[in-house]
C-alpha cells in the first residue's frame, strides 16, 4: 500500500463549550496528534463548540491555562479546514469577527455533506 | 452515514442538532438514553415524522427500549437488536453524536 492510500479523511466535530468539560481540550489534542500523522483533517464547530474559538478568553481567573491560542496554531500543522455552522454562530449573537481564527461559515446541509465524504467522523 | 444518538432528547439537544446535518437517506439509530426520543406520544414525535418523511430511516435499539420499559414507539420507527446494530454499522460510516 502506498503512503497516499494511508491518508484518511477525518472530521472532528467540536460540540461543547471549552471550559465546562474536558471534551474540547481532549479533542484538540487528538487533532494535533493526527496532524502529526499527516491525515486529511477538518474541524467542524457546531453548537457550543463555537465558544472554543471566541476571542478574548482570559482563563487566569479560573486557574487553567486556556487553549484558544492552540486553535490559532492549527494552521501551522496544516489543519486549515475549519468549518463553523452558521445557525450556531447566529444563535449565539456572534460573527466571524468574534473568532480567533479564519473559518468557513457554512449551512448545516453543507457541513452534513462534508461529513458524508469522510472516512471517519469524531464528535467531541 | 449512520448517525447514532445516545442522549435523552429531553436533557440534551443532540437529536435536534443532528437532524439539521442529516443528508438524504442517512439512517438515525437511537441507543442508550437516546431511545426516549421514540416513545409514542412524546413531544419529539413530529420531529421523528419529519425525519422519516425525508426518507431517513429511524431505528431504536430494542434492548435499550426494553430496559427502559418503552414498548409503544412512534410510527415508522424500526427496532433493531445487537445483530441489526452491527449490520447498520457494517453498511455505513458512523457519526456517533456523543
Amino acid at each position: 500500500m502506498s503512503e497516499e492510500q494511508d491518508i484518511k479523511k477525518i472530521m472532528h466535530v467540536m460540540r461543547r463549550a471549552p471550559h465546562g468539560s474536558i471534551y474540547t481540550y481532549e479533542g484538540l489534542e487528538m487533532i494535533l496528534i493526527m496532524a502529526a500523522y499527516e491525515q486529511d483533517l477538518s474541524v467542524a464547530f457546531i453548537g457550543d463548540g463555537i465558544y472554543a474559538l471566541k476571542k478574548d478568553q482570559d482563563t487566569a481567573g479560573i486557574g487553567i491555562k486556556g487553549f484558544s491560542k492552540t486553535f490559532m496554531a492549527l494552521d501551522g500543522y496544516d489543519v486549515e479546514k475549519l468549518y463553523v455552522d452558521r445557525q450556531s454562530l447566529e444563535e449565539r449573537g456572534l460573527t466571524e469577527d468574534d473568532l480567533v481564527v479564519d473559518v468557513e461559515v457554512m449551512d448545516a446541509s453543507e457541513i452534513g455533506r462534508l461529513m458524508n465524504e469522510q472516512d471517519v467522523v469524531i464528535h467531541h | 452515514m449512520l448517525h447514532t444518538i445516545n442522549k435523552s432528547p429531553f436533557e440534551n439537544n443532540t437529536f435536534t442538532t443532528c437532524v439539521r446535518f442529516l443528508q438524504p437517506g442517512d439512517p438515525v439509530l437511537f441507543i442508550e438514553d437516546g431511545v426516549y426520543a421514540v416513545q409514542a406520544g412524546n413531544r419529539f414525535g413530529a420531529l421523528i415524522q419529519s425525519v422519516l418523511k425525508k426518507n431517513n430511516p429511524v431505528y431504536a435499539l430494542k434492548p435499550d427500549l426494553d430496559a427502559r420499559g418503552i414498548s409503544a414507539i412512534a410510527e415508522g420507527v424500526k427496532t433493531v437488536d445487537y445483530a441489526g446494530f452491527v449490520d447498520l454499522v457494517e453498511e455505513h460510516q458512523v457519526s456517533s453524536w456523543l
